[in-house]
């Protein structure tokens, strides 16, 4: 990567971030004060807007990284590990903000904070295993072992997002299943499509810029002099200085 | 062997585990060991293990089968399997007010236990909101909604 198409991929970047947001806040403004309130749950409702697509970021976001694991292992490039976990990265902070925004939603309309449903319990799991993923990632120094053991519980985590995916599908569950155009009214619609473009926006531009950072650091680890060896013994005492 | 067999050995065998596990899950493999919530007629089909034991029952709260009693704070309502549900409909008692969107005809999932006269001790009402939103049609507040139920 030369430093022109360094600096253009970050200005690509930055722009998908703040078109993100601005799409976002079309989307929010219009759930937020055009669309009806909710029939059932009057103006509550209205977080629908903003968790629908969080999950659709967080589960879409996984997915990308999971690709991205396999690049790492199929040709063993650089820019395939770096940007797998600038994906799990933004792909565990949605997973984190639709924990938060499901909790809020549930208090007032199902009359709890938490329950151990099948979607909430196998979306607290996905959160889980990619925060491992990166715990694992920060506690290995050799950079070829670091890519491979990256890639391999990417893949292995993201077993989970089919499973929420489906959740509510293959097991009881007091989380309503999934909506489709047919059970969302036309005025409903059009923000959440919005909104869910946003948040699309928003997350290429951060794991764009993340992906940047990354790479900047592993090849700015691979540039560093080596440490000099340390001799088998350590001495406690200063050698004693020649005369 | 070179870093690039062995990166691709990781890579087959890492897709091996991931696939193998999403086909047992999906095939049911655990399902039947991951019950969220009984419904009316599986609770009458396991009615021996169910008292005593904290259990969830959901389903549906049937028509003019909702008792509250303001004063003393106790909720009674029936969950049967659907909207009209003759065979194995269940008695729920509970203490407290309900959640707000709770009303006849609403999916509800209760926690709690079996008393030995059959009826259902729920220490906690959840209500199922569907995967439905809707305008309000005509003439209808959603917030005169929330205080119809406050006055049950």
């Amino acid at each position: 990567m030369t430093r022109a198409s360094y600096a253009r991929t970050r200005t690509v970047g930055l722009a998908l971030v703040v078109l993100g947001m601005l799409v976002m806040a079309v989307g929010h403004g219009w759930g937020l004060f055009v669309a009806p309130r909710e029939a059932m749950m009057g103006d509550v409702g209205r977080i629908l807007y903003v968790h629908v697509p969080t999950a659709w970021g967080a589960l879409v976001f996984y997915l990308v990284g999971f690709v991205a694991a396999i690049g790492t292992l199929w040709t063993g490039r650089r820019i395939f590990d770096a940007s797998t976990t600038a994906w799990v990265e933004v792909g565990t902070l949605m997973t984190m903000l639709l924990l938060i925004q499901g909790s809020i939603w549930a208090r007032p309309t199902w009359g709890t904070w938490w329950t151990w449903d099948p979607r909430l319990t196998t979306s607290a799991v996905l959160a889980m295993s990619f925060g491992v993923v990166l715990l694992l990632r920060r506690l290995i120094d050799q950079a070829g072992r670091r890519s491979m053991a990256t890639a391999v519980a990417t893949i292995v985590a993201t077993v989970n997002v089919p499973i929420v995916y489906k959740s509510v599908e293959w097991w009881n569950s007091l989380h309503q299943p999934m909506s489709s155009r047919e059970s969302i009214d036309s005025p409903m619609w059009m923000p959440l499509m919005i909104t869910s473009l946003g948040v699309t926006l928003l997350g290429i531009g951060l794991a764009t810029l993340r992906t940047l950072i990354e790479l900047s650091r592993l090849l700015a680890e691979e540039a560093a002099p080596e440490l000099p060896e340390l001799p088998d013994r350590l001495s406690l005492t200063r050698p004693e200085e020649s005369p | 062997m070179t870093p690039s067999t062995q990166r691709r050995i990781f890579l087959a065998v890492s897709l091996l585990v991931a696939g193998s596990a999403l086909t047992v899950i999906a095939g049911g493999g655990i399902g039947e060991n991951l019950v969220y919530f009984w419904t009316p007629a599986e609770l009458h089909q396991n009615s021996d293990k169910a008292v005593g034991a904290t259990i969830r029952l959901g389903g549906v709260v049937q028509a003019n089968s909702v008792d509250w009693k303001m004063e003393e704070q106790h909720l009674s309502f029936t969950v049967g399997e659907a909207a009209v549900d003759e065979a194995t409909p269940v008695r729920v008692t509970a203490r407290g007010a309900p959640p707000q969107m709770f009303r006849e005809g609403i999916g509800v999932v209760v926690e709690g236990t079996m008393l030995d006269e059959g009826v259902f001790q729920a220490d906690k009402v959840m209500v199922k909101h569907s995967n439905e939103y809707r305008a309000p049609t005509e003439g209808t507040d959603p917030q005169t909604l929330y205080a119809t139920v406050e006055e049950l």
